[in-house]
């Protein structure tokens, strides 16, 4: 079971706190998109043995969403991050990079 | 026999002398006895029968690795079957029943199987049972369940209770041996938080057994202070009766503490499941001995050498008079010499190894014993107790040299570290090839959310056999932990012991080396499930090469031992089997718990009233003084009818339709969600969150409304109430509320997060009530102290004010087709305020309604459920609710999906009424038929029944669905077959039944 | 009209940990920009406190505030006024984007007090509730059980735990059993 740190409220609580929500960073589209994308928004996800970024909400705590980066393979958690952005901060990037160099996920690495 | 001896061993409180019961014989034990050593005190050697052939069975091991000695324990509430007696404390008037015979332990007729036993060898169930098939059903199963389980289930609920506790630990350490307890002084010392735990009572593992001095000191002593300086500590916590139960992801823990097992009168819990999370864990579990595989070696009085030492010097239990030692290691030797010293017969010491023993067997010899180099057993003759040992060549095949009488045989084959909480949570192994045995890969720790080791084993369980050496270890081990979280760890070199010099271990897997197939088939590996040398070679011949699948197809380490003897015999013999190095076949898979744990601590306080919460309105106390039938919605409990006295369900629920629409119904609808959403941007993010326009309402003014995912699909719908300029109130279906909100929130968190907009669940703030029917305003007005009339407050609007004095909000929303009235009360007034209503309704012939009636009424009218018209496959289109989607909006969620091919696709079934022929009620979820069949040979489909209700208003069934082209075939008749096999035929109809004008909701 | 009754009606469960419900208690919830002067100002005028410290509660006799997420207070009054002062709030706010609700009913609230009280919330929430760890006005919103609950500890050692009315029942038993069972000698 892990243990996350929930950034906006600072907590450290074990995963029953929590809620999984799935894939990070994801871009809407909406009406007018094309089909190609829109099936890529709604349904193609990364299955990454490694380096992958996830949506958490701290559900039984202080309810807000936040981002983590996490190993799938070693449940480390590189870091996490509120939810309010469009891609991982660089310091989380430069942590993975330290640990998992040569990593790439969607278009960041 | 087994007997007590005078000297009584160093736990047992010969000033305490307890009688339990064993198979209804009145037995004799002390204080501190465990059941295993009060049964072998008093001759009772045989304590069980084996799973598959029934042998007779006896303890052969003295702790949490036995495999044999299981009993049902306790009676009535206390029952429990499969308890360890090695781990069972002895109390005043235990009653244990032996288990796995008929009829009796002594004869069992179960025993046959036994005599079978060539023709039941490894996958005999899997290749016997699979011809011909139809007998799998009627005859194998029927008799294998007969036979098959371990002890019998109880019968009566458990009458103790269970808690949980979490606990927050630096370093926690697991194991109270001298490298438990130095790893825990280590770490406590140099101030960390630590958690210390030992699974049986005592402390001290077996240094204390073994008689090790440490610093100079009995190892007796330094245990009592050692154990007294961490109890003295506040940082430090330490627990007896307490497993490390298993090591999971992030330093989460489970220990077991077994509270009242010894003394079942006490008050309290039984068992308390400690989680734990630790920064840092020491594995300081010691080691399991391993049995010697030669024929015979399951014959009760054939027990592990380091058992008969702990039996000896513990419980002052002697598991016979002469008692033959078989080794290939140094450590047997000290059980022959404490056998010895105990005034007890040793007639020979058989060591395989051909060099022989070290300073321990020079001891031995020195004593006069008797010791034999490069020797085995052949067999052990004797069928419920040992009687003889064949003593033949390890290195030959079997060939008796000499045939010694013995009641008891002590045995070795080297000690295997208990890696279990290293390995739970993927710390690695290594198989040390001096040592023969596997031990933790420090290199390859399980790793936590750092990305580093939090796991590290300390002393035997480290592969250390030394007592020296094993606090050296553990004293390192501490610090380093300590270190890691932070504390300054303090320095100083581990106290020493006296070591005496061993000789290395040789590795025996068979015994003799070249034991034929009649001596390998009586050689037991696992001796719970009956896994024997030959069956685990049959295995690897017939292909079942890895590991794992030699396991699952012989059984072997699939009993509730899970292995702890077994495994590490059984994958040396595969790869003796296939040929190849021990490592290379590697162990199966370590899982916790490390034994088993009782399904009362797992499930802790949650059990009966606390089971799972179940939401109560504040207006739930009358629907119990009612009699209500309830229904669970979420974790609600909503009444779904209230009958009256002698009358069914089914009336009840006709009864409170009928009288609605003729008079007043009373609905408890505080489960509905209300959210308030709030902000500038409020009504922009309404727009997106609904199909239809919410920007647009105007202030005291309501609306219905319907949410989509954003695949398109329905997923709720409620009316909404425009408050003010910037606020609106949301109502959610009772399954939605939590939902909703923490949909609305995703998406103010995660995309539009500049939106100046808050949400606020108010469901729990309001008791709502639905006052329903034709004489609706009558009452409320009776009430008094706002206009409820037409004029001031039209059918969607709502407004705020007073009814008999209290502060109310009224919406004037309908759910059932008739005037009614919604209205919002704080929920510490809800009672007062419902018991108001009935009492002040009473002359308009007010009677409350419960769920079923909702879903009739609204069924009536045409009105869809979600949940019943939608299931997560349907789109407001479906519905018919084209309505209620606003085509002047560029987006809301939901909008691109239902542009999609598939979504717009003509042929996607459509809601309409069906009405039936003979005027019966359609049943719940069956399908239309249509012509032909499709590729598996069913009937093709065309429609499916959403909702299905007797109508006590027209006084026959109607129904809705989802039918091909439905709409646009008003007439047509389609059929709906029955489970019977029977069909009902019903018309395509408008799916409005009751007052399609909507004349009596808007008056 | 009827006076408004608590989710247990005042029940108590009696013991080395006493488990009480703690009546109907008035409670705002608040959402705003914590950080802003105006805002400050209202919670200062209606809480009588400053803005809490992130997981923090100051609350006395049943007046206050507690940290409850970066936009969202809970703002504690007595159970009559909480109506006056959540627009009173809103008053002040005027013009601000903010919310201020009152959720007085939707709540249930209860005490817990007594040697041992954090042991028996240690039975039920993983957090770590050592001395060492969780001080006075600490606030700490979690699991409890099977439901969403907030506690905090104030200065005399008491335990106050805010659940949804609809689950209070749930929580007073689950606790009280905790309490009933006795000791665990921990903390």
């Amino acid at each position: 079971m892990l243990t996350l740190t929930c950034p906006c409220c600072g907590v450290s609580g074990e995963e029953t706190e929590f809620h999984a929500g799935g894939e990070a960073h994801l871009k809407r589209y909406g009406p007018g998109s094309s089909d190609n994308d829109f099936e890529g928004y709604l349904f193609m996800r990364e299955n990454p043995k490694g380096v992958h970024f996830e949506r958490w909400r701290h559900v039984y705590g202080c309810g807000k969403w936040f981002l983590a980066a996490r190993c799938t393979a070693t449940l480390e958690v590189f870091g996490t991050y509120p939810a309010q952005t469009t891609e991982p901060p660089q310091d989380i990037k430069d942590k993975i990079t330290a640990k998992r160099p040569g990593w790439s996920w969607r278009d960041f690495a | 026999m087994s007997t007590r001896l005078q000297s009584k061993g160093r736990l047992v409180d010969t000033t305490q002398p307890m009688e339990f019961r064993f198979n209804g014989k009145r037995l004799k034990g002390y204080a501190g006895d465990t059941l295993a050593s009060a049964l072998l005190a008093n001759d009772q050697m045989l304590m069980g029968r084996s799973f598959k052939y029934h042998r007779p069975r006896g303890a052969v091991a003295s702790g949490a690795e036995e495999p044999n000695a299981l009993v049902n324990l306790g009676q009535g509430g206390k029952f429990e079957p499969n308890q360890r007696a090695t781990t069972t404390e002895l109390f005043e008037g235990l009653y244990a029943t032996s288990q796995n015979h008929w009829p009796t332990l002594e004869f069992d007729v179960g025993a046959v199987n036994a005599a079978l036993a060539r023709f039941l060898p490894a996958g005999f169930y899997y290749k016997m049972f699979i011809h011909p098939r139809p007998f799998w059903k009627y005859v194998y199963e029927p008799f294998i369940r007969q036979s098959a389980g371990l002890g019998k289930a109880p019968k009566e609920r458990d009458a103790d209770t269970y808690e949980h506790f979490y606990f927050y630990a630096d370093v926690m350490v697991i194991g109270g041996g001298i490298a438990g307890l130095t790893a825990a002084l280590e770490a406590g010392r140099a101030g960390a938080r630590v958690l210390l735990v030992e699974q049986t009572a005592h402390w001290g593992g077996r240094a204390v057994v073994d008689g090790a001095e440490i610093g100079g000191k009995p190892a007796e002593d330094w245990v009592a202070e050692t154990v007294a300086e961490l109890a003295a500590m506040d940082n430090v916590t330490i627990r007896a009766r307490t497993m490390g139960a298993g090591v999971y992801d992030h330093g989460f823990i489970l220990a077991y503490e077994r509270l009242t097992d010894h003394n079942p009168e006490t008050s309290g819990p039984r068992h308390r499941l400690w989680r734990v999370r630790a920064k840092q864990t020491i594995s300081a579990t010691g080691a399991i001995e391993r049995p010697l595989s030669f024929a015979g070696n399951d014959i009760p009085g054939v027990m592990l050498a380091g058992a008969v030492r702990d039996y000896l010097v513990n419980w002052g239990v002697s598991i016979g008079d002469r008692t033959v030692v078989v080794t290939n290691n140094d450590d047997a030797y000290r059980t022959a010499i404490a056998l010895h010293r105990a005034g007890l017969r040793v007639p020979a010491i058989l060591d395989a190894r051909a060099s022989g023993g070290g300073a321990l067997a020079d001891e031995a010899r020195a004593a006069g014993i008797r010791v034999e180099a490069g020797r085995a057993i052949a067999k052990v003759k004797g069928g419920k107790r040992v009687e003889a040992v064949e003593v033949c060549l390890q290195a030959g095949e079997g060939a008796v040299l000499e045939t010694i009488p013995c009641d008891a045989v002590a045995m070795s084959g080297g000690w295997s570290p208990v890696v279990h909480l290293w390995s739970h949570c993927g710390g690695k192994l290594l198989w040390d090839t001096e040592l023969a045995m596997f031990r933790p890969d420090p290199a390859r720790a399980p790793t936590g959310s750092d990305g580093l080791g939090f796991v590290a084993a300390a002393g035997t369980a480290n592969g250390h056999l030394g007592t020296s050496a094993v606090l050296a270890d553990a004293q390192s081990a501490g610090r380093a932990a300590a270190k890691a979280t932070g504390a300054k760890p303090k320095t100083g070199k581990a106290p020493q012991s006296n070591d005496a010099d061993e000789a290395p271990i040789e590795p025996v897997w068979l015994m003799p080396q070249g034991a034929g197939d009649a001596l390998r088939m009586k050689a037991w590996l696992d001796y719970q499930n009956d896994v024997k040398v030959s069956d685990v070679q049959l295995a690897a011949r017939e292909g079942y090469e890895s590991v794992e699948h030699a396991k699952r197809y012989t059984t072997l380490g699939m009993a509730t031992d899970q292995g702890k003897l077994s495994n590490i015999n059984g994958l040396a013999v595969l790869s003796g089997a296939l040929d190849q190095a021990i490592p290379v076949t590697g162990t199966t898979t370590f899982r916790p718990p490390y034994t088993p744990i009782s399904m009362g601590a797992i499930g802790g306080s949650a059990r009966d009233g606390l089971f799972q919460p179940i939401r109560k309105t504040p207006i739930y106390g009358y629907h119990v003084d009612q009699n209500a039938d309830f229904e669970p919605v979420g974790h609600w409990r909503r009444p779904y009818t209230y009958p009256r006295s002698a009358e069914t369900v089914h009336d009840a629920v006709n009864r409170e339709v009928v009288n609605t629409r003729a008079n007043i119904g009373l609905l408890d609808a505080s489960t509905l969600g209300k959210l308030i959403v709030k902000g500038p941007d409020a009504g922009r993010f309404l727009d997106m969150m609904y199909t239809n326009m919410m920007s647009n309402l105007a202030i005291g003014k309501c609306r219905y409304g319907l949410m989509c995912s954003e695949n398109g699909f329905l997923s709720d719908d409620g009316v909404v109430a425009r408050i003010d300029e910037d606020t609106w109130l949301c109502h959610t279906t009772t399954g939605g509320a939590d939902r909703i909100h923490a949909w609305m929130e995703d998406w103010l968190q995660c995309e539009w997060w500049d939106w100046k907009v808050y949400v606020a669940n108010v469901t729990e703030q309001y008791a709502q009530v639905a006052v329903v029917g034709p004489k609706a305003r009558k009452l409320l007005e009776k009430l008094g102290g706002m206009d409820v009339s037409k004029e001031t407050l039209p059918f969607m609007q709502w407004a705020d004010g007073t009814l008999g004095g209290f502060p109310v909000r009224v919406y004037r929303i309908s759910f059932s087709g008739e005037l009614s009235y919604e209205i919002a009360v704080p929920a510490s007034l809800g009672r007062a305020f419902w018991d108001r209503l009935v009492a002040d309704g009473e002359e308009f012939g007010l009677m409350p309604y419960g769920t079923e009636c909702l879903h009739i009424l609204r069924a009536e009218k045409g009105f869809i459920m979600i949940g019943d018209e939608t299931d997560g496959t349907v789109i407001p289109q479906d519905l018919g609710l084209n309505w209620a989607i606003s085509k002047k909006k560029d987006d809301y969620l939901g909008k691109r999906a239902q542009e999609r091919e598939h979504m717009v696709d003509p042929k996607r079934w459509k809601l309409v009424g069906l009405e039936t022929l003979d005027g019966s009620v359609i049943p719940d979820g069956a399908y239309a038929v249509a012509a032909g069949k499709n590729a598996n040979g069913q009937r093709n489909t065309e429609g499916r029944v959403t909702s299905t209700y007797y109508s006590a208003t027209l006084k026959r069934g109607i129904a809705m669905g989802l039918i091909l082209n439905g709409p646009d075939r008003m007439g047509d008749v389609v059929e709906f077959p029955k489970v019977d096999g029977t069909s009902v035929k019903a018309k395509i109809v408008d799916q409005v039944f009751y007052d399609k004008a909507g004349e009596k909701q808007d008056v | 009209m009827s006076e408004p009754v608590s989710f247990y009606k005042g029940r108590v469960a009696k013991g080395d940990v006493t488990v009480t419900d703690a009546g109907l208690q008035g409670m705002i919830t608040l959402r705003g920009d914590l950080s802003n002067a105006k805002v400050k100002a209202a919670v200062k005028k209606v809480a009588k406190v400053a803005v809490p410290a992130q997981r923090k509660a100051e609350v006395t006799d049943g007046r206050g505030a507690a940290w409850m997420s970066p936009d969202e207070l809970l703002i504690l009054v007595p159970y009559a006024e909480a109506e006056a002062a959540a627009a009173d709030l809103s008053a002040a706010l005027a013009g601000q984007h903010h919310l201020a609700v009152n959720v007085s009913d939707a709540r249930a609230y209860i005490r817990v007090e007594g040697q041992g009280a954090r042991e028996v919330l240690a039975k039920n929430a993983p957090v770590d509730l050592s001395p060492a760890a969780f001080a006075a006005k600490d606030f700490r919103r979690t699991r409890m059980g099977q439901a969403a609950a907030a506690l905090w500890l104030d200065d005399t050692g008491a335990f106050h735990v805010v659940c949804f009315r609809s689950v209070g029942d749930y929580l007073f038993d689950l606790l009280a059993q905790s309490a009933k069972d006795g000791p665990v000698g921990v903390f």
